[in-house]
């Protein structure tokens, strides 16, 4: 575990993964312990399996949700460079960053970025607007066995109702945004 | 050719002397006060010089890490700060209605579990917050002052060469003894002088092993040692514990019998005094196992049983689901908690990355082991309370007074997957927040959950 991991990543590739994502020399060093521990196969990538294993994340409704989204399009593994951007996303805002000029692109962990990952996760087919069926398949994840198909359709309906403005039925990024603030940060 | 000789002979000579002086240290210095029980306190004051260095060592490294900011620094409660309450102080109580954001609290309890969680962490050492000139703890220590890298080549050759020899001799004059002791006490009649003398030959060699392990053991509370006709239930975190606990008692094993050197031991054991081994085949009949050790407790004047019920090692860090199992049987349980200090040695056996052996070599090769075990008072069935519940009470009072943490979460997790039934609990759990408890139906054509 420890001596490896600093030894097996190179100086230039923590340089690198600062410049792309903004966290600390130690914060990497310190996940990419958590990422060898992770991956048993000492590969260098992360299966799906290796999550699963966690068991927090096993029991989670939405855990297979969020697996999915370290993975890119289509592949079943994931090197630390993707771990790191994907969890780039919730490194909390530092002071310092606040009073930048906004005209520097984005970093990866804006409030605006933080809910368009969010807006991911039921957004599965990625055409930028939660239909009905998306709705209902998250929810259908997060409830279980427990509410019937008639009353999770009308949950379902409601919920779209309330925040669609523009009547097409759907919820887009813009109407998703309007929901009320939530904590969804967290810190290192 | 004749001076060649000369030298020859000397160096035998000087070999002989050695040698002398060699068993002279370990007959009279180490077994004999073994076997009474005494110590002549070289051991302590080892200890003594051992944290002084190590703590000379730790100011050392404090200094350095102000002067390299780049090192991490050990973080032992855990990578994130996590803020965040139960699925009801999130959501909101009973708010009989669903909104998009509370999809927001599984996905940060997600990604909170995916960069630090409180089980996997079990399962393999535990981080020091310090060095203690081991090479292997050496998490990120990179080279601060050549005082530290002195002391620790010294601390190398001291343990190899010195220490090393040492032990392993202990080892195994311990092990022969015991095999051959419960032999001989084997081949005499069932009668008090038998228990007596079976007694005497497994404190000796565990003493004896004990100090081929630099163990140094602090009992507290011995007024609540386990009796004859009682359960001994403890934390497991090496092999070792049998040791541990085995020098200041004679206690029953419950374990499976094995093959090679371990069977061999298992077997003569088994002779001088009621030791309760399995068949492998037997081990999975759970009502065999039951019914062979209630005969055994109900017996009354057999040695007390020792049984580890978490199933298997974990970290020293917390204690794990106790299996309800040994609770079943009946009889008074008398709870023990087993502390070890990680400074001198990690005594954790990560059994899927180290065989018994290297394992075994590895301690031996530790600075010491330093123990405290605590007696806890014993402990019975309550009226009305259930097998699972009267586990759980004990485990809860042995990680109270270990310091260690109580986890609900099963051991067996090492190796196998969580149960689906923890997801549907906390499906379940969403459900009646949003909907309100009449509101829950159970489908009986559900839809397929992802």
């Amino acid at each position: 575990m420890g001596s490896r991991a600093s030894t097996l990543l190179r100086e230039e590739e923590i340089e690198e993964i600062k410049k792309e994502t903004g966290f600390s020399h130690s914060q990497i060093t310190r996940l990419y312990s958590r990422f060898t521990s992770l991956d048993k196969g000492e590969n260098g990538t992360l299966s799906r399996e290796d999550f699963q294993r966690i068991p927090e994340l096993a029991i989670n409704p939405l855990g297979d949700r969020i697996i999915n989204a370290f993975f890119p399009e289509g592949e079943d593994q994931v090197n630390f460079r993707g771990f790191m951007r994907t969890l780039a996303h919730f490194r909390p805002i530092e002071d310092n960053e606040k009073n930048k000029n906004s005209s520097a692109s984005e970093p990866l962990n804006s409030r605006t970025n933080k809910l368009l990952f969010a807006f991911r996760l039921y957004d599965l087919d990625r055409d930028d607007k939660i239909s009905r069926d998306e709705l209902l398949q998250v929810l259908r994840m997060m409830v279980g066995v427990n509410i019937s198909d008639e009353q999770l359709g009308s949950i379902a309906d409601r919920t779209i109702q309330e925040a669609d403005t523009n009547g097409d039925n759907s919820i887009s990024f813009n109407e998703f945004i309007k929901v009320p603030p939530v904590d969804g940060e967290q810190d290192y | 050719l004749l001076p060649l000789l000369l030298s020859v002979i000397r160096m035998l000579c000087v070999a002989g002397a050695v040698f002398q002086v060699w068993v002279f240290v370990v007959l009279f210095l180490i077994m004999l006060p073994a076997m009474f029980g005494l110590s002549l306190g070289v051991t302590g004051v080892y200890i003594q010089v051992l944290v002084k260095i190590l703590e000379w060592a730790t100011v050392r490294i404090q200094r350095g890490r102000m002067e390299q900011p780049s090192v991490p620094v050990p973080l032992p409660n855990g990578i994130i700060e996590r803020a965040g309450g139960s699925m009801e102080e999130e959501i909101g109580e009973l708010r009989n209605s669903f909104a998009l954001s509370d999809a927001f609290y599984f996905y940060k309890k997600g990604l909170e579990s995916i960069v630090d969680d409180q089980v996997t962490q079990r399962f393999s050492s535990e981080e020091l917050a310090s060095w203690n000139l081991l090479t292997r703890t050496n998490q990120n220590f990179r080279y601060i002052s050549l005082r530290l890298t002195i002391i620790w080549v010294l601390g190398v050759f001291v343990r190899y060469c010195i220490l090393f020899p040492l032990r392993i001799t202990l080892a195994i004059i311990g092990l022969s003894w015991l095999v051959i002791g419960t032999t001989l006490v084997g081949f005499l009649p069932e009668n008090s002088v038998k228990t007596w003398l079976s007694e005497l030959v497994h404190l000796t060699c565990y003493r004896i092993c004990a100090r081929g392990l630099s163990a140094t053991i602090r009992y507290y509370n011995k007024e609540n040692k386990p009796q004859k006709g009682g359960i001994c239930v403890a934390n497991h975190t090496t092999p070792i514990d049998v040791v541990i606990l085995a020098n200041d008692g004679c206690y029953a094993m419950v374990g499976q019998i094995h093959g090679g050197l371990m069977g061999v031991i298992q077997r003569s054991m088994v002779r001088s005094c009621p030791h309760v081994w399995f068949e492998r085949s037997e081990m999975k009949d759970r009502h065999a196992v039951t019914s062979r050790l209630r005969a055994h407790v109900a017996a009354k004047t057999k040695l007390p049983i020792l049984i580890f019920p978490e199933g298997t090692c974990i970290n020293n860090t917390s204690v794990m689901m106790f299996k309800k199992g040994s609770f079943e049987i009946g009889g008074t349980i008398y709870p023990v908690a087993i502390k070890y200090d990680p400074r001198f040695g990690d005594a954790f056996w990560n059994s899927g990355k180290y065989n018994m052996v290297s394992y075994l070599l590895r301690m031996m090769t530790s600075w010491a082991i330093v123990v405290n075990v605590w007696y806890l008072p014993p402990m019975t069935l309550q009226d009305g309370e259930d097998a699972a519940h009267f586990a759980s009470r004990v485990k809860s009072a042995i990680a109270h007074q270990g310091g260690l943490l109580d986890l609900d979460w099963d051991g067996g997790l090492k190796r196998g997957k969580v149960k689906d039934s923890f997801k549907e609990e906390q499906q379940k759990m969403y459900s009646s927040i949003i909907v309100g408890q009449n509101g829950i139906s159970s489908c009986s054509q559900s839809t397929k959950v992802e």
